[in-house]
């Protein structure tokens, strides 16, 4: 998903990151993290899960702005986000 | 404002003295629907329960009613409807999961003659059964069955008594001519009403598990917002209250449902005896006919006949040990009762064959008189 | 950090809501692509953020696929009859007033069979949230034509299409005194998740519809795959806020229209039975 204009302040603000986990044995593979992840770090894996669905994989780890779309719109509870700098305090 | 219980001599409807059974037994949630003749019920509890700090609901339909009363009864109030035919066969859904998740609730069933819309105004015993299997499924349920104001008044109070103590559905079996009858009823005072609630859970809240048995086969029950985080489903569950699609599931929860009624018969289960003593002939009945076995008893034994009476005072579970006692020593038994064989097929049933079994049946709209009984009498048992 | 030295440390945290859900019972029923659980999570992000005590909150579900959300959810939850989680969520609430009551549902429970149930909560105004996953058919049953159905959509009793019209919800709600209503997609979910806790915190009859896929019953017999009827909920919906009710047919041939349509206020049920009855 591509922003349709950039903000005029965009070089100024200071983007989180995100670290994405993921619970596959949950995964039903739906897509729908893969489908509207607004940065399109989601991809399938080739990995079966135990009720043989490919659950997604992180491919653009980097990329993440934790923004937590994955983790709201995943019916599965499958999916979530967290901020970097939090999970290495954790 | 007038206190909970009514202390003193009273004169006034069954239907009344059922509000006033209520509200002296605790009950603090009435949801209901108009429908004669249990209407007085529901007008009673509206004027009464919101002074006692109760909350009286008139709902859109029967079903909703039941609804609403078993919702009240898990936010921990001892609640209660009242309703005839129509009205019950609206409510069975429900009343099965109220079996089903052993909700403690009561519901009147004041009956008048059916089936469907039938007479209205015109009482009736016709739903005993339906009462005992209305709702799909096997179950077991407790119901009542009192013959005077007097009496629906305090059976009010061991319905839900006996609810609270089972965590089940408990029926009061009431019909239009007691229902709208007006007699003296005494309520004594406060202190010397005996009321029960629902046994409490202790311990841990994490471990807590919804339908574990206690010692009488009865599990606590906690409710919503104590912090119990309680699942509460009409699927087969398991101790937890978790649904389990399993043949050992059904049959553990089957066994418990029906467990803790079956296995306390004997504190469920009241009669009472007239003349049994030397009976040979023993008319069995409740309710209204009640009253016309009471007469009978009294002037067959004036025309020298040995005739007893047993009074069904708790119908379901049936009071089988009692009848399989007698049919050992009796001639016979005649079951006096407004529907055409109801309680009779259970009389039979009981009496495995030992001796004949008669009934005394009416289709419904008016009392049976001790007259038609006491022909029955000479007609099935001849003198000598 | 590497998720697995994380997982090592220990120190994954748990998905936000996992102390609002069953865990020991998840994976849930519902199918793959199925919008009942997004909108389930929704409504546990929104009870969360809404800084209510999460134990007077109770759940009460009917029957069905999304009658089954009263058995994930780690609060006191009932799971009753069909078409009957209303008025039984109608006692919790007399039975306690302090009770925060959400009804979770679908559409065939809570406006087929239970539609009676819903004019009446709404017209007495008594304070409970109801959220309706409206999939468009009977899910749990294998895709039934529903009352909320498109004209001419193929269910399995509808084969040549539905010749029936559905009902448009908002309307009805609105029509029956609802003083908040709203819909929304559970694409939209943090609009949603917003509205839901708008609801919770709002006393009167609350409402909100939301629309989710059905891609194993309704969207294979309608020629729609589970992200075929996310698009559509990206691209064939508008947002209009408190827009006329009667424009809010379900209808994705044209525009949807999802939003905030009704917030006002009503005194609730329980204020004016104390107020009217209480003073005897």
């Amino acid at each position: 998903m591509d922003y349709w204009r950039k903000p005029l302040d965009a070089e100024e603000i200071n983007v989180s990151q995100g670290e994405v986990h993921i619970i596959e044995d949950r995964c039903k593979g739906c897509g729908y993290c893969i489908e509207f992840c607004p940065k399109d770090i989601l991809a399938f894996s080739i990995r079966f899960n135990k009720k043989g669905y490919h659950p997604p994989e992180v491919v653009g780890t980097e990329k993440c702005v934790n923004c937590h779309y994955c983790e709201i719109i995943c019916p599965e509870f499958a999916i979530y986000s967290v901020e970097i700098s939090t999970a290495k305090e954790g | 404002m007038k206190p909970a219980v009514l202390t003193g001599e009273h004169y006034m409807t069954g239907d009344e003295a059922c509000a006033e059974g209520a509200l002296a037994a605790g009950c603090l949630f009435f949801g209901g629907y108009p429908i004669t003749p249990a209407t007085e019920i529901a007008e009673h509890m509206s004027e009464r329960l919101p002074g006692v700090g109760g909350t009286f609901i008139q709902m859109e339909d029967e079903i909703a009613a039941i609804a609403s009363v078993l919702g009240a009864a898990w936010a921990g109030q001892k609640s209660m409807t009242a309703t005839s035919g129509p009205g019950f066969s609206l409510m069975m859904e429900n009343i099965g999961l109220a079996a089903c998740t052993e909700t403690p609730c009561v519901v009147v069933n004041v009956q008048r003659a059916g089936p469907s819309t039938g007479l209205p105004t015109m009482g009736a015993q016709g739903d005993m059964m339906q009462v005992r299997w209305g709702s799909h499924g096997d179950y077991e349920i407790i119901a009542l069955a009192p013959c005077s104001a007097q009496e629906i008044f305090y059976q009010t109070i061991t319905a839900f008594n006996l609810s609270e103590r089972y965590r089940t559905p408990v029926f009061v079996m009431t019909d239009e001519i007691i229902g709208h009858m007006s007699e003296k009823v005494i309520i004594p005072p406060a202190d010397q009403i005996k009321t029960e609630w629902r046994p409490k859970p202790q311990g841990r809240k994490d471990r807590f598990l919804l339908y574990k048995p206690g010692p009488n086969g009865v599990a606590p029950m906690p409710a919503a917002g104590e912090g119990y985080n309680v699942h509460v489903t009409g699927l087969t569950h398991d101790e937890k209250g978790y649904p389990v699609m399993s043949v050992e599931a059904q049959h553990q929860m089957m066994t418990r449902i029906k467990r803790k009624i079956l296995g306390n018969l004997d504190d469920i289960i009241m009669t009472e005896s007239h003349q049994l003593e030397d009976a040979e002939i023993v008319l069995v009945s409740y309710g209204i006919s009640a009253r016309t076995c009471l007469a009978a008893t009294q002037q067959a034994r004036g025309m020298g006949l040995k005739v007893g009476f047993l009074r069904l005072i708790t119908i379901w579970p049936f009071a089988e040990a009692q009848i399989q006692a007698l049919a050992q020593r009796v001639k016979g038994f005649v079951t006096v009762e407004i529907n055409l064989g109801q309680i009779h097929l259970e009389v039979m049933r009981s009496a495995m064959g030992k001796v004949p079994c008669h009934l005394v049946g009416h289709h419904g709209g008016t009392i049976i008189s001790p007259d038609q009984v006491l022909a029955k009498i000479k007609e099935a048992f001849p003198c000598p | 950090m590497s998720l697995t030295a994380l997982a090592k440390n220990g120190a994954v945290p748990d998905h936000p809501l996992e102390d609002l859900i069953r865990s020991d019972r998840i994976p849930h029923i519902w199918c793959p692509g199925c919008g009942i659980g997004t909108a389930f999570a929704a409504c546990l992000s929104a009870m969360k953020a809404s800084g209510i005590d999460l134990q007077t909150i109770c759940m009460v579900s009917g029957i069905g696929c999304s009658g089954r959300a009263a058995g994930y959810v780690k609060l006191d939850s009932f799971h009753t009859t069909h078409g009957r989680a209303i008025p039984f969520a109608t006692g919790l609430k007399l039975g306690n007033p302090k009770l925060n009551v959400v009804v979770f549902s679908g559409d065939g429970d809570l406006f087929a069979i239970g539609g009676n149930h819903f004019i009446h909560a709404a017209r007495r105004n008594i304070d409970l949230t109801v959220i309706c996953l409206n999939n468009l058919n009977y899910g749990m049953t294998g895709g039934q034509v529903a009352a909320t159905t498109p004209f001419l959509a193929r269910t399995t009793t509808t084969p040549a299409g539905n010749p029936e019209a559905p009902f448009n919800l908002p309307l009805l709600a609105w029509a029956a005194g609802a003083t908040y209503v709203a819909r929304w997609t559970i694409l939209h979910t943090r609009e949603l998740t917003e509205c839901i806790q708008k609801a919770m915190k709002k006393s009167g009859f609350s409402f909100v519809e939301v629309l989710g896929p059905c891609p194993v019953n309704y969207g294979r017999r309608n020629k729609e795959k589970s992200l075929q009827t996310l698009k559509l909920y990206q691209e064939q919906t508008i947002i209009r806020n408190n827009a006329d009710p009667t424009d809010l047919e379900v209808d994705f041939s044209k525009k949807v229209v999802l939003g905030e349509f009704v917030d006002k206020e009503r005194s609730t049920c329980i204020e004016n039975y104390d107020k009217t009855c209480r003073l005897m």
